[in-house]
């Protein structure tokens, strides 16, 4: 134990010496967590809308101003032609063209029935799915309204209306910051936490220093707690400043225990700088550690459901997604912080944080080696 | 035969197919300065890396103050103090730093790291400079320091690899001082170089080249034997013949 301790009073000395990399490991998750999630809108808003009327007549014109006053859609143009309507999008100026035909009104008043063309620039595939989709709840919404206005009562026989009452469970009014901003901060804890561990060790090897270190009677396991300790540490304070963040910025205060929040972030630092540290063993540089970590990290972002679900990932990617540790972790944040999970319901995925922890970590003793 | 520290017999480091060291044999005695003279590439950090259970052998015998090279490794590591080619202190932390981080690793109090380290920094006249980061010092004393450092928790042996290269002539003398206060004070030490003037230091010297042993003895019998006026000589008539280039 006297010898950890010298160990651990070297590391922190070389962390705190050099206050530029402390500094970073501090603001830099902040002010990310500041501005990340203001990028990472989910919500679909300013769809692009370009109009070509061939109608001109009060409906079509109370259809087009219901549109632009939703809220969601610009109407960027009124096309004279579907053609030329076209060449907004292919400018990117429009994202979507509605197509209002000659005979709107009369028909719908005649007939009781019109099509109307949407064509939805589909390269942004999210945008055009949910862009659509609203113009056609939109357009619905005057449908039932000119039924129940115009006609004076609801067309009988063109089908039973089912009306359907959302409720948001968890996040009353779905917005999007309360699914994107636990996970963004999962995301920095896991860069932090990943990239620092993994400079490290693989830092004396390059400085040359490993060789005195292995000459030495320090024991391998105390060597790398002696490594993982202090950026546990570091890991939780920028963990608690995430939470502040949360707080202050975004107003969310987890639902569910604190205590349960933190025992959680413990494990899951212990876990992931086991990885970094089996990474720094592997690696001979810098660089390539850097590479290495990055690969990793590249995907335990996109598949551990911090932006997607992993329930709508084919099964081998489900697989993949439940063999890293940041998918448990953000799944059991996202539980504790809107839901109010408790220790009961998320244990399988304290087991689960548990075996990384204990596996990667030995791994890593077990492949550092002070005899080649 | 207990003075003897290092036992070697026929010890073989190989990689692939290229022999590092080729069935080396030699003993070092307790208290001697023992020195490992070879050219660039020779073996000589090879076969050092291995004594002080950095490296496994691939075969042959080796005993290191008594422990096995194969299976000891962490006994020989208590009992040595290793300087290795490449500056290895941390240079991010001050002198004092450095010294109290290595006197704990090898078990010392924290009273007798704060005794021995006043007394070393004064002796190296590093005072003014014992609260300065390593990295910020001339290579000199950087060298000096690293070989007290290695020598600080008191070791049977120290291997020293290469300890002065790039160093002025001044401080090679009075490195070679400190190397023989070490050796006064019981400390067996055993040190790789090329500079053939430091050979003539030693008590007894071993000139590898191409992974083989090709002489040992002491440097006034080698000079007699190869009618040589000194070690430079011996050393070009035994180094000429080496085929593998500088590395």
């Amino acid at each position: 134990m006297r010898m950890l301790r010298f160990i651990l009073k070297k590391e922190f000395r070389q962390i705190f010496r050099d206050k530029t990399i402390l500094a970073m490991m501090l603001v830099m998750p902040t002010v990310q967590l500041i501005i990340l999630p203001l990028a990472m809108n989910f919500d679909v808003k300013n769809v692009n809308v370009a109009v070509v009327d061939n109608d001109h007549s009060s409906w079509s014109q109370q259809l087009i101003n219901k549109i632009g006053a939703s809220g969601y859609f610009r109407i960027v143009a009124a096309a004279p032609s579907f053609r030329e309507a076209l060449e907004y999008i292919e400018r990117e100026q429009a994202d979507v063209v509605l197509e209002i035909p000659p005979g709107f009104e009369r028909n719908l008043v005649r007939e009781g029935e019109q099509h109307i063309g949407v064509s939805v620039d589909a390269i942004n595939g999210t945008k055009a799915a949910l862009g659509g989709s609203y113009l056609l709840t939109v357009i619905a919404d005057f449908n039932q309204h000119i039924r129940l206005n115009e006609r004076g009562k609801p067309v009988p026989g063109k089908g039973v209306n089912i009306g359907i009452t959302y409720s948001n469970w968890y996040n009353p009014l779905a917005e999007y910051r309360f699914y994107v901003v636990p996970a963004v901060m999962v995301l920095l804890l896991t860069l932090i936490a990943g990239f620092l561990s993994a400079l490290n060790i693989v830092r004396e090897k390059e400085m040359g220093t490993i060789e005195q270190i292995n000459v030495t009677p320090i024991k391998k396991w105390q060597f790398i707690l002696g490594k993982l300790i202090p950026f546990w540490v570091v890991g939780m304070v920028v963990f608690t400043l995430a939470l502040t963040v949360e707080r202050v910025v975004y107003g969310i205060w987890p639902v569910g225990s604190f205590a349960l929040l933190y025992l959680f972030a413990a494990v899951y630092l212990v876990a992931l700088l086991g990885f970094g540290l089996l990474v720094s063993t592997y690696t001979d540089s810098q660089l390539q550690a850097m590479f290495v970590a990055f690969f990793f990290v590249m995907i335990f972002m996109l598949m551990s459901g911090l932006f997607t679900a992993v329930d709508s990932m084919p099964g081998w990617a489900q697989d993949i997604a439940a063999l890293t540790p940041v998918t448990h972790f953000v799944k059991v944040v996202r539980m504790i912080v809107l839901k109010g999970s408790t220790f009961a319901d998320v244990q399988k995925e304290f087991l689960y944080l548990v075996a990384f922890a204990v596996v990667l970590n030995s791994w890593a003793i077990w492949n550092y080696r002070k005899t080649s | 035969m207990n003075d003897k520290v290092i036992v070697c017999e026929e010890l073989t480091k190989q990689f692939g197919d290229f022999v590092a060291v080729n069935h080396i044999s030699f003993d070092v005695r307790k208290g001697e300065i023992f020195g490992f003279l070879g050219a660039n590439g020779a073996g000589k950090t090879t076969a050092m890396r291995i004594l002080c259970g950095l490296s496994y052998p691939t075969s042959g015998k080796a005993t290191v103050a008594g422990f096995d090279v194969y299976k000891q490794q962490e006994s020989i590591k208590k009992n040595i103090g290793y300087m290795s080619q490449k500056f290895s202190l941390y240079e991010n932390l001050t002198v004092v730093e450095n010294i109290e981080f290595f006197g704990g690793v090898y078990g010392l109090s924290s009273a007798e790291i704060r005794r021995r380290s006043d007394r070393l920094v004064n002796k190296l006249g590093l005072a003014p400079e014992a609260k300065k980061l390593v990295g910020s010092l001339p290579l000199g004393w950087k060298q000096k320091l690293a070989f007290s450092v290695a020598i600080f928790h008191d070791p049977q042996i120290v291997f020293l690899d290469e300890p002065t290269g790039g160093v002025d002539p001044i401080t090679r003398r009075q490195f070679w001082d400190m190397i023989y206060e070490a050796a006064a004070a019981g400390i067996t030490v055993f040190v790789t170089t090329h500079y053939m003037d430091e050979a003539e230091y030693c008590n007894r010297i071993t000139v590898m080249v191409d992974g083989k042993v090709e002489a040992l003895d002491t440097p006034g019998n080698l000079k007699a034997r190869f009618r040589a006026a000194s070690m430079d000589e011996v050393f070009y008539q035994l180094a000429r013949g080496a085929k593998r280039s500088a590395d």
